[in-house]
């Protein structure tokens, strides 16, 4: 990518922050949640399971998974528009217009008893006036994009006749036919086999590189994201603890946690040894604990770190970490 | 081996035939037969269904009635002939009416839920709380005995099975992963309704309404032999059959041949569901 476009920010997230009531009780499920995307990049949110990055993305689209939860505050400007103060039309016009959705799952996400094609027509006709035979002409178009070989004849096929990783291709397709400026994908290659994951890895990037979409990548995969993204923002507890270059986040993390994660991946130890794990389990919606969220599983905790919860502070230029005891240096034992 | 086994015992047990399910092409063969009949009526009907001959009155079947005449001298087979155009008609409107009705109140009760649903489901169990015949006789008397009424009573009646029937599959399919995919393209709620929900769910009504002609088509029947519905000398099974009835010790045919007209049709409707369930794998 060019550096002019990536100087660009498409959306800026401040604060964001969700929480659920019910029972008379109201428990912070996101909290502070603040980060930039710029055109063209890829970024990518990592967390294990629990930790708020799907639920950011949701969030992010309004449609969070009961209505029990609701967005308490925040902004989210996408090209200078506040997308969380939009009345409910509004909203409409973004969700698959300015932003599209792929999900992890594409053969419970596309329609059954429609055509991928009429799917992404339907898309298109919705969010632009065009008529029937043109917008037929469009999703073709996509189809041919996205890799999907004789787009003209598949365009009447059913979802149940595509294997697992054409139909993900035609989501992405759905997702991408209204041309929007950023595209969330929340863990859209877990359920597929490596081969094919890695074909639509390349699939994502090409596109980023052919039409300067910018792309959330949710995954839990840290080896996907050193393949894929740009920048990373690593979630614990509904918080990003840590947001920087790839580069910086993976290989020189700051977070205890983010350093935890990577020594956790199987390929750090040697052949033999036991893959490594964070001691501990991620909070639960209800238990979170005082003061830094992850301050009952980390190897450096003090007393500080269970009264007072540290804010995501700029630890080098383009680098940010939310811990009162950043890493300065790798620590080796970080996790047992 | 016992894999082989259960292959055939499968096979065994479910018949087709030209690459779909018997029952299927079975009950169409019989709904096409009558359906025929009614339309070429004027032309296959040997005599005029209405007329009376005097002279020849409560005859046995024989070579000029093929299946005897009535008190009046009515020709048997004519009256059935003519009859089957009322009757489809019956099982048709009897059929549609309830449904439409029903799959939008339905869908709108398991799409939006809350006070839409509850005011829905509990007008659902007032209706249901009433024995089906006489709710209906009772619309029908208040309305004016007659063919009009009874569709007209077989809608205010015969829909809250279709409600509650598209409801419970909205209900499944409204949380389904392709409903949020849809929500996030930005649709709005008649969109994802009626273009995503309904023709995920409409296929359990659709086998449903073919079992339910039957039901409607023997309540015509009903509701004519009880003379509310048809008026005679109007040719209509159910009619036949109440007019028979007097004579079914001395004249056996006059009631026999409208009571195995109605069973035929019946079957061919009951046939026709049983192999669309097994053709669109759904299970009543």
């Amino acid at each position: 990518m060019s550096e002019t476009l990536l100087d660009e920010t498409i959306l800026s997230v401040r604060d964001l922050a969700v929480v659920s009531t019910g029972g008379g009780t109201t428990e912070t499920i996101l909290d502070r949640v603040s980060f930039d995307l710029k055109r063209g990049e890829i970024l990518g949110l990592v967390g294990e399971s629990g930790s708020g990055k799907s639920m950011t993305s949701r969030a992010l689209i309004r449609l969070l998974p009961s209505n029990r939860l609701s967005v308490s505050g925040g902004q989210a400007f996408l090209n200078g528009r506040d997308i969380l103060a939009l009345d409910d039309k509004a909203m409409r016009a973004v969700r698959g217009g300015s932003i599209g959705m792929i999900f992890q799952n594409p053969s419970s996400h596309l329609d059954p008893v429609m055509t991928i094609g009429k799917q992404i027509a339907e898309s298109i006709r919705f969010h632009k006036s065009v008529g029937k035979g043109e917008a037929r002409r469009q999703a073709v178009d996509i189809l041919r994009q996205v890799g999907i070989p004789d787009p003209e004849r598949r365009f009447d096929a059913y979802p149940h006749e595509f294997s697992g990783g054409m139909r993900q291709r035609a989501m992405i397709a759905v997702a991408l036919a209204c041309d929007p400026d950023i595209l969330i994908a929340d863990e859209p290659t877990t359920a597929l086999d490596v081969t094919v994951q890695a074909q639509i890895l390349k699939l994502l990037t090409d596109l980023r590189d052919t039409r300067g979409v910018s792309i959330i990548f949710i995954t839990h995969d840290l080896g996907v994201v050193s393949q894929v993204c740009d920048r990373v923002a690593v979630m614990y507890g509904g918080r990003i603890v840590e947001l920087g270059g790839k580069r910086e986040v993976i290989g020189q993390g700051r977070h205890p946690y983010t350093a935890g994660l990577v020594a956790c991946q199987p390929a750090e130890g040697s052949p033999g040894e036991r893959v490594r794990t964070i001691h501990g389990q991620p909070p639960r919606v209800g238990h979170m604990p005082e003061g830094c969220r992850f301050h009952p599983r980390c190897p450096k905790v003090s007393e500080r770190c269970s009264m007072v919860s540290p804010e995501l502070e700029l630890a080098a230029p383009g680098h940010q970490v939310a811990c009162h005891y950043p890493i300065t240096q790798r620590l080796a034992e970080v996790a047992t | 081996m016992s894999l082989v086994r259960t292959e055939t015992a499968r096979t065994g047990f479910r018949l087709s035939f030209g690459g779909g399910p018997l029952p299927l092409y079975l009950g169409s063969a019989i709904l096409l037969a009558w359906f025929v009949l009614a339309v070429l009526a004027p032309l296959v009907a040997p005599y005029d269904p209405i007329f009376q001959d005097g002279t020849a009155r409560l005859q046995p079947p024989n070579l000029n009635h093929w299946l005897g005449t009535d008190n009046f001298g009515r020709d048997i087979l004519s009256r059935i002939i003519w009859g089957a155009r009322i009757d489809l008609q019956i099982a048709l409107f009897g059929v549609v009416f309830p449904f439409l009705i029903g799959t939008a109140l339905g869908s709108c009760a398991g799409y939006f839920g809350g006070w839409i649903d509850t005011v829905l489901m509990r007008i659902i169990d007032v209706v249901l709380a009433f024995p089906f015949l006489v709710l209906m006789m009772a619309i029908i008397v208040i309305l004016k005995p007659g063919l009009s009424s009874f569709y007209v009573a077989m809608a205010l009646v015969g829909w809250v099975s279709y409600a509650r029937l598209v409801r419970a599959q909205i209900l499944v399919i409204k949380s389904a992963d392709f409903v949020l995919a849809a929500t996030s393209l930005g649709y709005g709620h008649s969109r994802i309704m009626f273009r995503h929900l309904l023709p995920n769910a409409i296929l359990g009504s659709v086998v449903f309404s073919m079992s339910d002609a039957v039901l409607v088509l023997l309540n015509g029947a009903a509701i004519s032999y009880l003379g509310l519905g048809v008026q005679p000398p109007t040719a209509e099974w159910g009619i036949m059959i109440a007019e028979g009835q007097s004579f079914i010790t001395s004249a056996w045919w006059i009631t026999t041949f409208p009571g195995i007209a109605i069973v035929t049709l019946a079957m061919g409707f009951s046939l026709l569901a049983d192999g669309l369930g097994e053709l669109l794998g759904v299970r009543e």
